[in-house]
């Protein structure tokens, strides 16, 4: 099988999202044989060119019309690129990136396409998909038909790939100039400056729930515990919506969906689409006041009491212990 | 202005959802249905666009699936949707042929802006919308949490990983949203019954001429379990314990 594998970049790197993507592929070409190609989309990519290279072979389609993310170009160039090379799978990582362009160019491509794929298995030379369903309550087993297969992969589900010890090649290539068109124009990103890693990236992840009351409160405890524990800082959709945390901080079915090492809930009720968002989380720590919140259903450990009160303490006694981890 | 809004038909998201013993399906047969949470804050948003133009713009839903979808076409029209179609379809539907329909509907309907949501809450895809930009060869917007109307164009903010993109696009135009855009109303006393004479043309799938082309054949549905250790901490010391033996020795 003739695999293509979308980078996402920051501009400089492969972001880690996609390398769990390539490793289903590569996991994919092992089992079915075949081969693995990065395709890497942007403006002055060269250097991440070079990370790529580092795990794959790399084709880069530079234009300046993909120096920002708009999906009518970048789907084009996407489709354009796997029916002139023949791919037969295109993988990408669940990011909003790729949940914007990679249906987009799905459908272009025939509409075969699975999200969120969280395992695999080949079975009699058929590509057998998990995609969960229904906030993850469900998880459903299927077999895309016609080519090529288009699938998105869960993050939280493959671990990175390594790098491959030898430097691969990258090849550039020249499109038409019809296929980077685009209608729309970008007119900018506004994020708040997150000093803090990711919580798609971070090995332990705190979130914090309604319980905070401001955003002041919210950063002085949920902040200070991510901070004490090296981690990053997460929240529940009440947060988001309440203004006190900001959007790309949500953990949800709507929001990112993780599983890193530790999850520690503060104030956070359970609710199902918050637990769609963080239940495959290796080790899940909830404190709550209300002792049937139903977060301590799906906690290893869980401690009732106030988050005001348990946090500062919680903090304190963590940084006299130097309990941490190295991102 | 015409806005056509896809809505779906899904089991309410605070019920239980587990797979049949047989894995063929999800058991279904107990709960309630409503219209999909993105497609109620399309219609939200339909409707607010159309109150505040003034005009003869409408607002139309579509459904497509089992006759039953028509209860959900009428909370959308009691919701404010000015009239709904419902394409009566009873064989499975994946993203792929919802799509090829619902682009036979906007060819015959002409709508300035599709509406719908990002995601249905069953199947959580996240496709639908993107596939019919691409069969319509429309510019899309997808995770809109605001919304501004120009002239012949729109300004759309999008939610995304890194943060809030902005993006203008001419119309005609495929938008999906995302759970900040609005508030859904409640349907009213008055909407509800005003709903019961707006039209709701309901149009067999045979009528549109399209042949079904199944992309995603489901083998198998299994419930997700994972089983958690449940211990209840007495103290802030016994966690930071935990939290040693857990953390720290992968440090
Ligand atoms: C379509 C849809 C999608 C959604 N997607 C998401 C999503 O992606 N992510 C998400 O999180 N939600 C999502 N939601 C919302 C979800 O249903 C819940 O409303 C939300 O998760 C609740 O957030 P919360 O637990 O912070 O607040 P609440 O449910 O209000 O819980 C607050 C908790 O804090 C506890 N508490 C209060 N004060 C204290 C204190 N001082 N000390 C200790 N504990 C205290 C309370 O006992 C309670 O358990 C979605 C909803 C819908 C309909
Ligand atoms: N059967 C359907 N009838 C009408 N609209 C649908 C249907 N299926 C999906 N949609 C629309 O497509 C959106 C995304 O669905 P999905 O790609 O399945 O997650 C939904 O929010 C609806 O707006």
């Amino acid at each position: 099988m003739r695999i293509v594998v979308v980078a996402e970049h920051d501009g400089t790197a492969v972001r880690g999202a996609s390398l769990s993507a390539l490793a289903f592929a590569q996991s994919v070409a092992a089992a079915a044989g075949g081969d693995v190609t990065w395709l890497v989309l942007g403006h002055q990519v060269d250097s991440v060119a070079q990370d790529a290279a580092r795990f794959a072979p790399v084709l880069v389609v530079d234009s300046p019309a993909l120096e920002n993310p708009i999906a009518e170009p970048f789907a084009r160039v996407i489709s354009t690129v796997v029916k002139e090379r023949g791919f037969e799978l295109v993988a990408a990582a669940s990011s909003t990136f790729a949940k914007d362009i990679v249906p987009r160019a799905a459908a272009q491509l025939g509409g075969a396409m699975a999200s969120d794929v969280v395992r695999h298995e080949l079975v009699d030379g058929r590509l057998q998909l998990d995609t969960p369903r229904y906030a993850g309550a469900v998880t459903a087993t299927v077999v895309l038909q016609g080519s090529p297969q288009i699938v998105t992969v869960r993050g939280s589900a493959y671990a990175a790939a390594q790098p491959s010890g030898e430097t691969h090649g990258v090849e550039r290539l020249e499109l038409d100039s019809a296929v980077f068109n685009c209608r729309g124009s970008y007119e900018g990103l506004k994020s708040k400056q997150n000093a803090r890693p990711d919580v798609t990236e971070a090995r332990v992840v705190v979130s914090g729930g309604r319980a905070f009351k401001n955003a002041e409160d919210f950063e002085q405890h949920v902040g200070g515990l991510a901070d004490a524990l090296g981690g990053a800082a997460g929240s529940s959709r009440a947060l988001v919506d309440a203004g006190i945390a900001p959007n790309e901080l949500q953990v949800g079915q709507t929001g990112k969906i993780i599983a890193p090492e530790v999850y520690i809930a503060l104030g956070i009720s359970g609710a199902v689409q918050h637990l769609a968002g963080m239940k495959n989380s290796r080790t899940i720590v909830a404190v709550n006041s209300d002792p049937e919140a139903p977060i301590f259903d799906v906690a290893d450990y869980g401690l009732v009491g106030d988050v005001y009160k348990i946090t500062p303490e919680l903090i304190e006694k963590l940084e006299s212990h130097a309990v941490g981890l190295s991102r | 202005m015409k806005i056509l809004v896809p809505t779906k038909r899904v089991p309410d998201t605070d019920q239980k959802i587990t797979a049949t013993a047989d894995g063929s399906g999800v058991a279904s047969d107990h709960l309630p249905f409503v219209v999909n949470p993105f497609d109620a804050i399309a219609l939200e948003e339909g409707v607010r666009i159309v109150e505040k133009l003034g005009d003869d713009s409408e607002v139309i839903a579509v459904g497509i699936g089992e006759a039953d979808y028509v209860h959900q076409l009428r909370t959308a029209l009691a919701m404010g949707a000015t009239r709904a179609i419902c394409v009566e379809c009873d064989q499975p539907l994946d993203p792929w042929n919802v799509a090829r329909l619902l682009k036979e509907i906007v060819l015959r309907e002409q709508p300035d802006l599709v509406l719908m949501g990002k995601q249905a809450v069953d199947d959580d895809a996240n496709q639908t919308g993107q596939f019919l930009a691409a069969l319509l060869d429309w510019p899309q917007a997808t995770f809109a949490s605001r919304i501004e109307l120009l002239a012949g164009e729109i300004r759309v903010d999008r939610e995304t990983d890194h943060g809030i993109e902005t993006l203008r696009l001419p119309l005609p135009a495929v938008v999906t949203t995302d759970l900040r855009l609005n508030e859904p109303r409640y349907a009213s006393m008055a909407g509800i019954m005003k709903a019961k004479k707006k039209p709701l043309d309901v149009i067999p799938v045979a009528e549109l001429g399209i042949a079904l082309e199944p992309r995603v054949e489901v083998l198998r549905y299994h419930s997700s379990e994972t089983v958690r250790r449940g211990e209840r901490l007495r103290s802030v010391d016994e966690l930071v314990e935990r939290l040693r033996q857990d953390v720290g020795a992968q440090a």
